[in-house]
């Protein structure tokens, strides 16, 4: 229920009423930008970003550092692990 | 799909899995019992069925699938209000296919469509609005459902029909909210929890602060999850983490999306538009206090439950169906009698079974019809 899908920006299709064309996984389809206009980031400025879409509105905007931070986060505990040849998780040591 | 497939990758989910897994023998090493963290939102439920989560996971963590699907827990009376709305000639109900299969007490919003009820679905409800505009003759009811997730853009659609004078539109509000929902189940004497992961896009709207009570009266960690497999493991590493260092705090996983003080937009819409009940009632939970939202009366034209008279019943859960338990984690989908017998997706008798986001069905399509079978016993050596 809900289900939030990421999508980018292509068109402005009514800046008073703040519709816009968003493409999701590759379909064109209208949204309601509203939840993402404010004084410091006008309609005209929402071209190319991305959003969240939820039942036909773009929640909020993607932050796309934070979104590699992250995977950077990820990344790192991944690399971490490579490391950790020890136990619990290394080659039993043989018993003498 | 950018912000989808990076946060899908197997090798980096080992890593994950690894650091759990030691988190998990650390936290248990001195307790009786696995670790238990509960995913509130059905989303997350349905997630960590769809990529195999579950089975990924060491045996001193288990996953506690929460109330967060709105459509598992609309009790039986509002389903009945809903049909009786669909009765008066000049309405239209329009709704999310979700609900359509959900039982009321004596049908569900399906079996009333097939004996000639004007029900239609719609992806969105500014959807709702256009066919209202189209109709101007008929009274088109829509279905509101849904989390804080939800609820702004129903509120934005009807500040939209005030906008453009369309007064044949109408909610009928089943909104909700997550945190007294919580409250309610961390109140609860059968409850044992250590943790929770938090729903993610509850929390682009509120933001994480409302969850400082969770941490703060009743000492569990949250942690603020995103939905791709990837991001649900790291919250749980950090869930457990937080255990292991001993802390309760609210933490945030999905800062992709999420801020601490949600989205001003999305939440002056809902003030202005809704306010809250002093209680709703959940099924399996009952009432709880605060939990659910209503119509502003600056709005009240715009609410179907000022508009139309309904029977407002209230409808004891299904005899047999024991959602209520499963809604609350006290029991699995498989200790329900009725599970895959009598209930099934194909015909529901309660709610966890309806939605593809309900544990039920979840179990049930992704075939956990029974516990995972024990280890085998250990042999002794033949001498």
């Amino acid at each position: 229920m809900c289900l939030g899908i990421p999508g980018q920006i292509l068109e402005i299709t009514d800046g008073e009423q703040k519709l816009a064309i968003v493409d999701v996984g590759g379909v064109r389809r209208g949204v309601n930008i509203a939840c993402i206009v404010d004084e410091d980031h006008p309609v005209e400025s929402c071209l190319g970003d991305w959003v969240l879409v939820h039942v036909g509105f773009a929640l909020n905007r993607i932050d796309p550092e934070e979104a590699q931070i992250t995977l950077d986060m990820l990344e790192e505990m991944a690399a971490l692990q490579a490391t950790l040849a020890d136990p619990p998780f290394g080659p039993i040591p043989a018993q003498g | 799909m950018k912000y989808v497939q990076e946060f899908r990758d197997p090798q980096k989910a080992q890593g994950l899995l690894a650091a759990i897994r030691a988190l998990g023998d650390q936290l248990t090493a001195e307790r009786p019992g696995p670790i238990k963290v509960m995913e509130v939102c059905g989303g997350h439920t349905h997630a960590i069925f769809k990529y195999g989560l579950e089975a990924l996971l060491p045996p001193t963590v288990e996953l506690v699938h929460g109330p967060g699907c709105p459509v598992c827990i609309m009790p039986r009376g509002r389903l009945d209000d809903a049909i009786a709305l669909t009765q008066y000639p000049s309405v239209i109900l329009t709704t999310f296919g979700d609900v359509m299969r959900v039982p009321g007490s004596r049908q569900s919003l399906l079996q009333a469509k097939a004996a000639g009820a004007d029900i239609r679905l719609v992806y969105s409800p500014l959807d709702a609005l256009e066919i209202a505009a189209a109709h101007p003759d008929r009274q088109v009811v829509f279905f509101a459902i849904g989390f804080e997730t939800t609820a702004p853009s129903t509120a934005l659609t009807v500040l939209q029909a005030e906008r453009q004078g369309i007064e044949n539109f109408s909610l009928f509000c089943n909104h909700v909210l997550v945190v007294p929902a919580l409250e309610a189940l961390l109140s609860h004497p059968n409850l044992q929890l250590d943790g929770f992961i938090g729903p993610g896009h509850v929390s682009v709207v509120i933001g994480a602060r409302p969850y400082q009570v969770i941490a703060e009266r009743y000492h569990k960690p949250v942690t603020i999850s995103g939905f791709e497999p990837l991001d649900i493991l790291q919250s749980l590493g950090m869930v457990l983490r937080q255990l292991a260092e001993g802390r309760c705090q609210v933490e945030n996983q999905y800062t992709r999306l999420v801020q601490a003080t949600g989205n001003p937009v999305a939440l002056a819409a809902m003030a202005r538009v809704f306010v809250v009940r002093d209680q709703f009632e959940w099924r399996g939970l009952g009432d709880i206090p605060a939990s659910g939202l209503r119509m502003h009366p600056a709005y009240a034209r715009f609410d179907a439950e000022a508009k139309f008279t309904l029977p407002h019943g209230q409808v004891a859960d299904h005899r047999a169906c024991a959602c209520g338990e499963i809604l609350q984690g006290v029991k699995k989908p498989w200790d329900c009698k009725v599970f895959g017998t009598a209930c099934t997706p194909e015909h529901p008798l309660g709610a966890c079974m309806v939605s593809s986001e309900g544990a039920c069905a979840a179990y049930y399509k992704y075939g956990h019809g029974r516990p995972h079978p024990a280890p085998p016993p250990r042999r002794l050596a033949q001498v």
